[in-house]
């Protein structure tokens, strides 16, 4: 477990710019040399400091606040965003993983586990990104083989037995596309899961914390409840794959983006995620520890109104809400 | 997840028996030529290699269920375009030209008949619209298939063909995915039987979801079936994909299907399987054993 400075400096250190963050990280930068120059100075710099900071201010919410779907996709996929571990360090206590599918292997792009979470056991199971290269590869970026989806299923239905309830972040850019994963049924795996999950009776809340990949996401996303983070997205193909489809063009990435509808505001308009839990300006990997908070308080309110719910009910509950979703003419 | 969106639509349209005479037909495979009246009335199989080629949703069921006993059911239900989808055309006009091409609503049948004397409720794909994708409408179509068959008490078929996902309905297509999986754990709650069989190709979010959930999963000869396609198998990895990788034959050797059962033979082992898995459907569905 990080403690909480190193917490945040691990991120300040790793944290990298996109595009249409550039211009606040200029800012930024003349912020902090104005700061350090005032130091050692007997010249008084407060005012400038003061305006400096509310024109900062200002840029960040400008720029937050109209982002188009592509820049949301970028930052949900932030090399510096917190990832499933983080939020379990920060989020709960005494997290204790557990590994293995129990058939195969441990299918280490998800992870998973035990924990005390506001005094209250859960089951916390994610999607897990590599931060380094080592970590990368070891993860597979995040991309889960079958392995990786039977030991989510096996955790899930241990939190079953013992009326744990159970918390999923997802976060991942799909389902691994190899031969390995192909031979071992990937499909198998990620259909078994849905259907599972559809039979649990302890309450399931499913959190999309950055890239909600496909049926990759989904095969963890079948919840009584499913949030999203402000800049999480949450899409069936990728808008570079998408692109590559339908444009014949990878160029059109952009295009793809905004067509597929895929941020967390376009999903809360469909009806397809009940909530979306407010990031701090600027996206989560700017305060990991309060994203972090925020997602708690959220996830305490919604396990709090789930477990007043009888086990039918959790169980009807959550086929009901699928069974709802998808428009039609008729 | 639509990898093959790519792959031409079938030569044969949706619409029922509307075979040309005199013409002939290539096959895919083997490059005979097929007398097209003469490949229709087995059911698109290749006289010479024995290909399965793809067929429409009206003859699969022509091939599966008793003569004049189905009864299509929903086949009111079309495609709202919730996104206003466009990529290089607009979704809606994809909709429309399917349906010209196809004369069919969307990419699946479905509806009630008997089967050797069974009642049952299938759902069939058509490939010829939209490569078979899974929206808004064909979710919903098998999740009511799957809430009649529990209503009635009888066993749900479903004959697979498709690409994956419809990417032009976003996430309302990914969800399809477990709305269709919940509806069989309710199926099974019941204790009435699933069959699941897949032809060629079966793919992407169809094969990740209902597809795969079978009691029993049933393939056809050589059929592709995958989650990820092998062109971006390929692409991911740079390499090329070893002879028969995803087929049919593959799978079975991996542990994923039951039985690898020809088209002619299809309807009697689905049968076969029905009597053997009927214990909770009730006297009214049941074959006659004077009628078959
Ligand atoms: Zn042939």
């Amino acid at each position: 477990m990080v403690n909480d400075k190193s917490f945040v400096k691990m991120f300040r250190m790793a944290a990298s710019f996109l595009d249409f963050e550039k211009k606040i990280m200029e800012l930024e930068k003349k912020l902090e040399e104005l700061r350090a120059v005032s130091k050692g100075e007997e010249a008084d710099f407060s005012s400038e400091i003061r305006k400096m900071h509310k024109k900062v201010n200002q840029l960040r919410l400008e720029t937050y606040s109209n982002l188009n779907r592509w820049q949301k996709t970028q930052l949900a996929r932030h090399p510096s965003r917190p990832y499933a571990f983080d939020y379990i360090d920060e989020m709960t206590a005494d997290f204790v993983e557990l590994h293995g599918d129990r058939r195969f292997g441990d299918g280490t792009s998800i992870i998973g586990g035990f924990a005390t979470m506001d005094d209250q056991p859960v089951m916390i199971i994610g999607q897990q990104k590599g931060r380094d290269t080592k970590e990368k590869m070891y993860r597979n970026f995040g991309m889960a083989h079958p392995e990786g989806y039977r030991k989510s299923l096996r955790l899930m239905q241990l939190a079953n037995k013992f009326r744990t309830p159970i918390i999923t972040l997802l976060d991942t850019p799909g389902a691994y596309p190899g031969i390995g994963a192909e031979e071992r049924g990937q499909a198998e795996a990620v259909a078994r899961n849905l259907y599972e999950m559809a039979c649990l009776s302890v309450p399931i809340v499913c959190v999309v914390i950055g890239e909600g990949g496909s049926g990759g996401a989904l095969a963890m996303g079948v919840g009584n409840r499913v949030l999203m983070m402000e800049f999480a997205v949450y899409s069936v193909i990728s808008p570079e794959g998408c692109a590559a489809i339908l444009w014949k063009d990878q160029a059109k990435t952009v295009e793809a983006a905004e067509a597929l509808s895929l941020t967390a505001q376009d999903l809360l308009a469909q009806g397809i995620i009940d909530e979306i839990v407010r990031e701090p300006i600027g996206g989560a990997h700017r305060n990991p520890m309060r994203a972090s908070h925020m997602l708690r308080r959220a996830l305490r309110r919604n396990l709090k109104e789930l477990t007043a719910m009888s086990p039918e009910e959790l169980v009807a509950h959550r086929r009901d809400k699928f069974r709802k979703i998808g428009p039609y003419n008729e | 997840m639509s990898w093959f969106s790519r792959v031409k639509a079938p030569l044969e349209t949706g619409s029922k028996r509307a075979v040309p005479e005199g013409v002939f037909i290539k096959c895919e495979d083997c490059g005979e030529m097929l007398y097209s009246v003469d490949f229709d009335n087995v059911f698109r199989v290749c006289s010479k290699c024995g290909k399965h080629h793809v067929i429409s949703a009206y003859r699969r069921i022509d091939l599966l269920i008793d003569e004049g006993t189905f009864a299509e059911k929903d086949q009111n239900l079309s495609s709202t375009d919730p996104l206003k989808f466009r990529d290089t055309m607009k979704y809606r006009d994809r909709l429309k030209s399917a349906e010209r091409v196809s004369g069919m609503k969307e990419a699946l049948v479905s509806g009630s008949g008997k089967m050797n004397g069974w009642e049952v409720e299938i759902c069939v794909f058509e490939f010829g619209f939209l490569g078979g994708s899974m929206g808004s409408v064909v979710g919903e179509k098998i999740t009511r298939g799957v809430e009649r068959a529990i209503e009635k008490k009888c066993p749900v078929i479903t004959v697979s063909c498709s690409g994956g996902a419809r990417m032009q309905e976003g996430t309302y297509s990914l969800m399809q995915m477990a709305k269709t999986s919940a509806a069989l754990s309710m199926l099974s709650e019941a204790g009435l039987p699933f069959i699941s069989v897949l032809t060629h190709p079966t793919a992407g979010g169809v094969t990740a979801s209902f597809v795969m959930l079978g009691d029993v999963i049933i393939a056809e000869p050589e059929a592709l079936i995958c989650f990820a396609g092998p062109r971006v198998i390929e692409q991911t990895l740079r390499q090329k994909l070893p002879e028969g990788f995803q087929r049919s034959e593959f799978l079975m050797e991996h542990g994923f299907l039951d039985a690898i059962v020809p088209r002619d033979e299809l309807k009697r082992t689905i049968t076969s399987l029905i009597r053997h898995m009927s214990a909770a459907i009730p006297e009214e569905n049941r074959s006659n054993p004077r009628e078959t």
